[in-house]
Parts: structure tokens; sequence; C-alpha cells
């Protein structure tokens, strides 16, 4: 892996801090009085989330750590892990719970998911954007209502659970944005 | 005249007419500050023959006629010393200073200092003066920060003491290594690596200077006698040795560093030689102004003398953030890789 002198440290570089991966969000200089040059550099722990703040000296290296974001297929889960596998080597990948956070609700296989190795193993992983799913729990809607703003939670055939319009039945594909968890459009079948 | 596909090149300066206004206006402010009260404007080369000696502070090389080097000043500190050991009286200068490797929020390699030197001042005298120029700028910047609140004058100790419980002229490495790992348990590695000063420099960063972040000017006094530069040293009362040198805060950013002028010439001399010793060991340049030092020999008058970043205080009065949002153009280096 490669290290990073202090002029080279800027915005998402991932450093290798205590054995964990950290994300630069931000890099600055501090220099007080006739004193040396500091670098104070604003981490996030890749695994925890949580951010804290490291100081260098000007002559210091900080060490890269070993993290590759890459698309991959998911094939099944197995109740643990959810198997993940390199469309061009075939390699595959299991993700624990944590990696996985609440992308299991939105995922079926063969989706293309976003994944972050640490080391070869996986600590993020991320749904498609965009997916369509069918409905398979809501409240019947009342019918021939296209237009009203109301809306109700729907259950999705992967868990999630999302806000449809009225007129969105059981059985009807729907396309949602992953990230904001929000229904985008019915789908024609 | 046809429209090519060039790429786009960012051109425009950020601030606009608004900014040049504003700049315009707080240098139009300093001047007239000065010539009012019968400080002289001068203007000091920035080729110099010599790279500074300060321990932490390198000069940006150059080479103005072919394989003749020199240096952009840190400071024009010498050179005006040198204007004032002839007989100068009462001088400012408003001029670009430069140093090597420093950009960050609050540090570009280039910026635009204020600075000012009163024969027979003392350092209470000239404090008056920087809050005295400080709150003018304000007032004519304007809002937000106008009118400034009161001025706070301060011990740098009493500030150690207050927020950190220690006396910062007499710690010792393994205390201040052990307060440093206390406060800032994820620098343990760091503060392992370090000595007294740099211990010093790393708590006032992360923890003292915090502290300082109020609406008014603070004057912090009296700092460690191995960061005295060129200021007089003192005793305080159980003879522990003290830098007879202030430094404005405004907002917790460090803005004006004064001293009372050290006009010893042997002195001065074996403080720049055991800096450039130092210097020396880790490869880097550095050279003594002979020329400073007969100057020095010849007599500097008792004085004050303070420089202050004009850039800083323009983030301070109009609230910014980043010096990019005071600057007319933002430095732009070319991607070297």
């Amino acid at each position: 892996m490669p290290s990073y002198n202090m002029n080279q440290l800027r915005n998402g570089l991932k450093l290798l801090i205590d054995r964990d991966p950290y994300l630069v969000v931000d890099t600055d200089m501090v220099k007080p009085g006739k004193g040396q040059a500091f670098t104070k550099v604003k981490v996030r722990n890749m695994l925890t989330g949580r951010v804290t703040e490291k100081t260098y000296k000007a002559s210091d290296m900080a060490e890269g750590a070993d993290v590759v974001e890459t698309s991959m297929q998911y094939l099944y889960s197995d109740g643990e892990n959810w198997i993940f596998m390199n469309p061009d080597t075939f390699d595959q990948v299991a993700a624990n719970a944590d990696a996985m956070g609440d992308t299991p609700q939105w995922i079926k296989e063969e989706d293309v998911c976003q994944i972050t190795l640490f080391n070869g193993s996986p600590i993020l992983v991320s749904p498609p954007n965009f997916v369509e799913r069918e409905i398979v729990e809501t409240d019947p809607g009342l019918k021939g209502d296209t237009s009203s703003g109301g809306n109700k939670p729907a259950t999705l055939e992967t868990g999630a659970v999302v806000r449809v319009p009225l007129f969105i039945q059981v059985g009807e594909m729907i396309k949602v944005d992953t990230r904001t968890g929000e229904y985008v459009s019915r789908v024609k079948s | 005249m046809s429209r090519g596909e060039a790429p786009a090149v960012a051109w425009r300066p950020r601030g606009g007419r608004r900014l040049l206004e504003l700049r315009a206006r707080a240098l139009g402010v300093v001047r007239s500050f000065f010539a009012r009260r019968g400080v002289l404007e001068v203007d000091t080369p920035l080729l110099q023959t010599t790279a500074a000696t300060d321990l932490h502070l390198d000069s940006v090389p150059c080479e103005p006629m072919p394989g003749v080097r020199a240096y952009l000043p840190t400071s024009p500190e010498t050179a005006m010393k040198r204007l004032l050991a002839d007989g100068s009286g009462p001088i400012f200068q408003v001029c670009k200073s430069f140093r090597r490797g420093e950009l960050g929020s609050r540090h570009r390699p280039e910026f635009t200092m204020v600075e000012w030197y009163r024969p027979g001042f003392t350092l209470e005298a000239l404090q008056n003066e920087v809050d005295d120029l400080v709150r003018a700028v304000v007032v004519a910047v304007g809002a937000p920060r106008s009118p400034l609140a009161a001025t706070a004058t301060v011990r740098y100790e009493d500030v150690w003491r207050a927020r950190l419980g220690i006396d910062p002229h007499t710690a010792t490495a393994p205390d201040l290594r052990q307060l440093a790992c206390r406060h800032l348990p994820a620098e343990r590695d760091l503060v392992q690596r370090l000595e007294v000063d740099d211990l010093l420099g790393l708590l006032m960063a992360r923890l003292v200077e915090p502290g300082l972040q109020t609406d008014g000017p603070v004057f912090v006094h009296d700092f460690p006698a191995s960061s005295a530069a060129m200021a007089r040293l003192r005793e305080r009362a159980d003879g522990v040795p003290v830098a007879c040198r202030f430094e404005l805060y405004l907002g917790g950013l460090e803005v004006a560093n004064a001293y009372l002028e050290l006009t010893e010439p042997t002195e001065q001399e074996a403080r720049q030689r055991r800096d450039l010793a130092q210097r020396a060991a880790a490869g880097r340049p550095g050279r003594i102004d002979e020329r400073f030092l007969a100057a020095l020999r010849h007599g500097l008058p008792a004085t004050s003398g303070v420089a202050l970043g004009f850039d800083r205080l323009l983030m301070f009065a109009v609230g910014a953030s980043d010096l990019d949002e005071v600057l007319p153009l933002s430095w732009e280096p070319e991607p070297s890789d």
C-alpha cells in the first residue's frame, strides 16, 4: 500500500490507522506561534462511522489502507452471510450483517451491488440506486384514484416498506430509489 | 472568430468587485492610520540574499539573475531593522511575505503582512496601537463584526493554567505528554515522538487556542523563552525567563505577533547560529544575514515591533473560515503529477 506525505493528503484518501480503514474528510495545516507545522486531519472510521481528528508532523508519512470499491453480483444468502461474485473473475466474497446494513431489504439475486473491500473483505455493500420490485402487501386503495396526493405503506418482495400512491395494488411492480427509500414510478409489465 | 472547443478554464476571481473594494478600503484605513500618527511607509526589497534562519520558517528560493540565488522574505523584519538602525524613526510596511510549504485554511505560501516598528514604545503602548488599528479596520469593513467587543489582555501561562491547569514555562516533556494523552487519546503515537516545544505547540493548537475564540481582541503576553526568536527575554518573579512578546487572537485566529525587539547583537547572533545548526542537521538552508547583524552592532534603538496578517484580519472581519474568501485570487497551483 502507498504511504502519503503531508502534501499529498487530501479528502477522499483512505488511511490505515490502528489497523482500521479511515476516510479522510478534511485536512488543514496548523502552526501555532513560532512552532513547527502540524497537519490536522479529520478522518471517518469506515467500519464504525465515527469521526476523529488525527495530527501529523510535517515530516510524517500516513499509511494508506487497502480499500477498493468494486461492482459485484449478488448470488445468495446462507442466512448468516451474503455471497457476491466478481462477474469477470468469478471470485466470490461473503459479506456479514455489519457490512450489509439495511441493504438486504432491497436486493434480489443477480443484482449488481457496489462493494467496498478492505484487505479483500467486504465492509460496505450498497444496493443499486434504483430497483424494480413487486408489491407483496398493501391496503387496497381507491380504484381509479390516480391523482389525489395521498399515499400508503407497501411491502416489497425483498422486505422494504415504502410509501406508494393509493392506486398501487398488490402484485404490481414499482421502481424505488434505494438511496432515499422513495417510490419513483409504476413499472408497466 | 470561431468559438473553439477549448476546455473551460476557471479564471474568474471568486470575490468580485465587492471584495476588491473591501480590501482597498481596509488598506486605505491602514495607510491613513499610520499617516496620522507620523509613521513613515517604507518598501524594502522582496528579493533577499539570505534565507530565513528561524527553526520553523522556510524561505521560497528564486533566481532573479542567471546563477544568482535569492529568497523571498518570510517577513520584512531584518530589512526594516536596517532602516531603523540607520535612524529612520517609526516605519511601517504593507508587503507580501512568503513561507515555503505553508498551505491550509489559514496559511498560504504568499500572504499580505502589515509590519511596523515604534522606537521608544513599550509592548503595552504597542498593544494599544494594534488594538486601535484593528478596530479601525473592522469598522471600515462593517458588519458582521462591527463594533468589536472589549479587549482582553492575558498572559500565556494564565491561559494554560485556566484550560489545562499547568504552568507551560516549567512543565517537563513527560508532564506535557501525559496531559496530551489524557486530552487527545487518538494522538498517543505522535505525542511520544515530541519534545517540549512541539508538545506546547500541539496542545496550544488543539486545546488552548480554541478557548480564545471570543468576539473581541485577545492579547496574549509572555511566551516561552524558547520561542523568543527576535524578542527580548525577561525574568518572571520566580526567575523563569519568558519572552517579551505578545500575540493578538481574533476569534481564535492568530492575527499579529509583536516583540520588544532584541537589540543586543551577540545574543541575536547566538540564537541564529543555534537555529542554523539545527536547520543544517535537517538539511534545510539558512544563512546569517551579516548586514542585519552589522546594523545591530551599529545600534538598533530600543523599539517594539509587530507583524500583522492582513488577510487573516479580513477573515475575522467578514467572518470567513478560509483565506480564499478574502483573497482577490486564490492560490492555484498547476498539478505537478
